[in-house]
């Protein structure tokens, strides 16, 4: 009995360490495998570490400070000028929206990968960070 | 229309906002962005510069009548002037808050007026100040190093 909590309490610590500290990269292909998404536009081939959600552009730009996924339910060209501004190389966007056309042309001549899901912006997060996915450590004042 | 001026030692970049052109937001700093790139100024400090050039586009663009972003770039210093022609804010030190936001619920559907702006385009600058006379202009001056 006491064999079977050891065991499993291995196994929570490798699990812990796994998703916490190490922050597994993640290829974008399987993120779409995942999250059961459609590639909108770009490459699959990049690999990221940490993912960041919002639906407030203006978040985005105070707190995001290194390459991440951006993964919002906003579909505006806003969004993918925000990426641009940020350096960002991917975004997925949740709740089974798709966005325009021109959107999606901007996106392709910044090089960023979109990517569309029909889960909720909190399923998406939820999948991706127990796969692994890290979440972007934001620092207050 | 050529917006870059270039002379011996120094860069002079000029570019319109229009007031409420919501789908040409970000346009003026993605050219600036990209002629920084060219001048091989590091990657750091031109994301820096682009967060504020474009924090500051969308003020322009939703806040006020028009007005302008000029860019210069002097050695290795750029500095960014940014001016509209009104209605100007009535307390500064209200506008510099965070979470102090006018916007309207067209510009919150974009995903912008969280009160952030001002505050961001601080955090991005070595060296940021704002003049408004409230009915006539906003002045923002930032400066990176």
């Amino acid at each position: 009995m006491a064999v079977d909590i050891n065991l499993n309490l291995c196994y929570n610590i490798v699990k812990y360490i796994t998703n916490n500290i190490m922050e597994a990269i993640m290829e974008l292909e399987k993120v779409l495998n995942l999250i059961d998404g459609e590639l909108l536009i770009g490459n699959i081939k990049r690999s990221m570490n940490t993912a960041f959600s919002s639906d407030l552009m203006s978040d985005v730009l105070a707190f995001v400070e290194e390459d991440t996924v951006l993964i919002t339910g906003l579909i505006n060209n806003q969004v993918i000028r925000t990426a641009e501004m940020l350096d960002l190389k991917a975004i997925i966007f949740v709740r089974g929206k798709v966005p325009a056309e021109d959107v999606i042309k901007m996106a392709e001549i910044k090089d960023i990968t979109l990517l569309r899901t029909k889960f909720t912006l909190f399923e998406t997060s939820g999948i991706l960070y127990k796969n692994g996915l890290g979440a972007l450590k934001i620092y207050h004042e | 229309m050529n917006n870059l001026i270039t002379d011996d030692d120094r860069i002079i970049m000029r570019y319109e906002v229009a007031m409420n052109d919501f789908t040409r937001i970000g346009e003026a700093s993605s050219k600036i962005k990209r002629i920084l790139r060219q001048l091989n100024i590091d990657n750091s400090r031109i994301r820096r510069v682009a967060i504020a050039a474009y924090e500051a586009e969308v003020n322009v663009a939703i806040h006020s009548l028009g007005g302008y972003i000029e860019v210069v770039v002097v050695e290795d210093e750029i500095n960014i002037k940014v001016r509209d022609k009104g209605p100007g804010i009535e307390d500064t030190d209200l506008a510099m808050k965070k979470g102090y936001s006018t916007a309207s619920d067209k510009v919150r559907e974009l995903g912008f007026g969280a009160g952030m702006g001002l505050p961001n385009m601080k955090k991005c600058s070595d060296e940021f100040t704002i003049e408004s006379v409230y009915g006539e202009y906003t002045e923002l001056n930032m400066k990176f190093f």
